[in-house]
């Protein structure tokens, strides 16, 4: 099967310039990411500051083209601008502030504004509007003005908006990065649901460690480059890797970690607190 | 004060204002704005404020909110009033004193005048709260479309401006969070003569323009993503289409001109 994504040794350079424009230096924000995404995954990229993860998702997007190396998404080469409009398509974005993403100042011509850009049909934008309304929860809202709406519900707004452009897959830039823990537990519950039954692949990039437990595999990115890859579980049991990469872990995983280092036998890689609580009762329960 | 400026504000009402067609709301709002220099006489005030009040009770729009617009265009206003009442030469001299002369033509000419900007300001300001932005621009961009041919960007110059309106309000509050910050660091915006106060603005505008540029920057990349690439190929979810309600509109409109223009003729007070 052709993966939906495919980036092979992906490479992306700024040149630093002084204030006469002279090129100072460069910067290598990519420095050689090999990244296989199937359709229908849910990936997740972590990384911290600086780490080049949102370099990362521009190049998903086709806003940057890669300067060495090869990226296709949905079989189509990014660097070719003719594919732009098409890999846009396909691979819809959102961005991390809520309100530099929003156009309209009505929640409905906002997720219009996408569909009318594409040409399709005045009875289909309001038949895809009101559907990916009513996937993220948000059809109540369809008539208000953005501006009377929480950070949450805005980025649900913007995830809509992709959506109405029938992606197959959405990549989410720092989506909850401005948000208050409800308003992101809210997008992350959202993004979960489109994979689940819509089928769409998610790439979420992130620093909270909270967030990726919902994702099928994580990648950690740091200096431009891939350090490590696995699943949730898999990479927080790596803790002491990922606080070198300047990534913290979930607080559980950490209270679970400082248990074992008391003695306490428990396994390494826990993601949930259920989860924890449950291991502690049963061997409550064996003493 | 920041909070008070309603002009490119929409607010939200069921109303068959609301509903008609933007296309409506535009050309209503140029002829109601160009009767109001036709006429110069009281008779024609009264009737272009009954017809005001009229639009805005079909609006459902609070009054309140109407004539906050005016608040922050009161300097100017008291500025154009005090150039008005002085200015103007005429026979019946009412006050003089040293090179002071108003005259009872001043006068009238100062009430008029800042009656004539009241209504201008309020006419288009309910125009705004009944129109979304982007109705707004599907009406600029589709009245001037002939302009095209010209080789005007028309839809390039309406996206602009429905952009800018959506931000204003986003802007204003960052000017208010901004001006707050500055303040808790000890600015002074109160003091000082005119030069002094302009001076103090700085660190406001400085901030204020780097996050515009950077929240410019933003959008285009948002716009970008979600496949924009000008008016070529581009439907609309709501196209513009006449109904019933607008042809009666247009029909209103004719009325209140020909009212003014009769009134104007037969009534010279």
């Amino acid at each position: 099967m052709i993966p939906f994504i495919k980036a092979e040794s992906l490479v992306h350079e700024y040149s630093r310039r002084d204030e006469e424009g002279n090129i100072t230096g460069i910067n290598r924000a990519l420095d050689g990411i090999d990244i296989e995404v199937k359709a229908g995954d849910f990936i997740a990229v972590l990384g911290a500051n600086g780490s080049g993860k949102s370099t990362f998702a521009k190049h998903l997007n086709a806003l940057l083209v890669p300067t060495e190396g090869t990226l296709y998404v949905d079989g189509k080469d990014t660097s070719d601008h003719i594919n732009d409009l098409a890999v846009r398509q396909s691979a819809g974005m959102v961005f991390q502030n809520p309100d530099n993403q929003i156009i309209a100042n009505i929640v409905e011509e906002d997720v219009g504004f996408g569909p009318e850009n594409m040409g399709v049909p005045t009875e289909e934008i309001w038949k895809r509007v009101e559907e990916s309304l009513k996937n993220v929860g948000m059809y109540e809202y369809r008539k208000e003005s953005p501006n009377h709406l929480s950070g949450g519900q805005k980025q649900r707004v913007a995830i809509a908006g992709i959506m109405a452009m029938k992606p197959k897959c959405i990549i989410l830039d720092e989506p909850t990065a401005m948000l208050d823990p409800k308003g992101r537990e809210s997008v992350i519950k959202t993004v979960k649901e489109l994979n689940i039954h819509e089928n769409i692949t998610i790439i979420l990039i992130t620093h909270y460690m909270e967030e990726v437990t919902a994702a099928d595999y994580v990648y950690v990115m740091a200096d431009g480059q891939i350090k490590m890859q696995g699943t949730p579980r898999q990479v927080f049991a790596r803790s002491e890797e990922l606080i070198k990469y300047k990534l913290t872990i979930p607080e559980v995983t950490k209270i679970a970690l400082a248990l074992i280092k008391k003695g306490v036998k428990i396994p390494k890689d826990i993601l949930y607190v259920e989860e924890l609580t449950d291991i502690l009762l049963k061997l409550k329960a064996r003493q | 004060m920041l909070r008070d400026i309603t002009i490119g504000q929409y607010y939200q009402a069921e109303s068959v204002i609301h509903r008609l067609d933007p296309r409506v709301k535009v050309i209503a709002t140029f002829i109601y704005i160009i009767s109001l220099f036709c006429f110069n006489q009281l008779s024609g005030y009264i009737i272009a404020a009954f017809f005001f009040y009229c639009i805005v009770k079909l609006s459902k729009v609070p009054f309140k909110f109407i004539t906050r617009g005016i608040k922050p265009i009161i300097f100017m206003l008291i500025f154009t009033a005090a150039l008005n009442l002085l200015w103007t030469s005429g026979e019946h001299v009412l006050i003089q004193y040293g090179f002071i002369t108003i005259t009872s033509e001043g006068v009238k000419k100062m009430v008029f005048m800042a009656l004539r900007l009241i209504f201008l300001i309020i006419g288009s300001s309910l125009m705004t709260l009944t129109t979304t932005p982007n109705q707004l621009t599907d009406a600029i961009e589709n009245l001037f479309k002939p302009l095209n041919k010209l080789k005007v960007p028309v839809h390039e110059l309406a996206m602009m401006m429905s952009i800018a309106l959506r931000f204003i309000p986003i802007l204003v509050e960052e000017t208010d969070k901004i001006m707050k910050a500055q303040l808790a660091r000890g600015a002074d915006f109160e003091s000082g003569n005119i030069i002094q106060r302009v001076k103090n603005m700085i660190p406001i505008f400085i901030p204020l323009f780097v996050s515009a540029a950077r929240r410019a920057s933003d959008l285009a990349l948002a716009m970008d993503a979600r496949c924009y690439h000008g008016g070529e190929g581009r439907t609309k979810m709501k196209p513009l289409k006449y109904k019933r309600q607008d042809i009666l509109a247009y029909f209103v409109m004719f009325c209140y001109i020909c009212v003014i223009v009769v009134t104007g003729k037969i009534l010279p007070v």
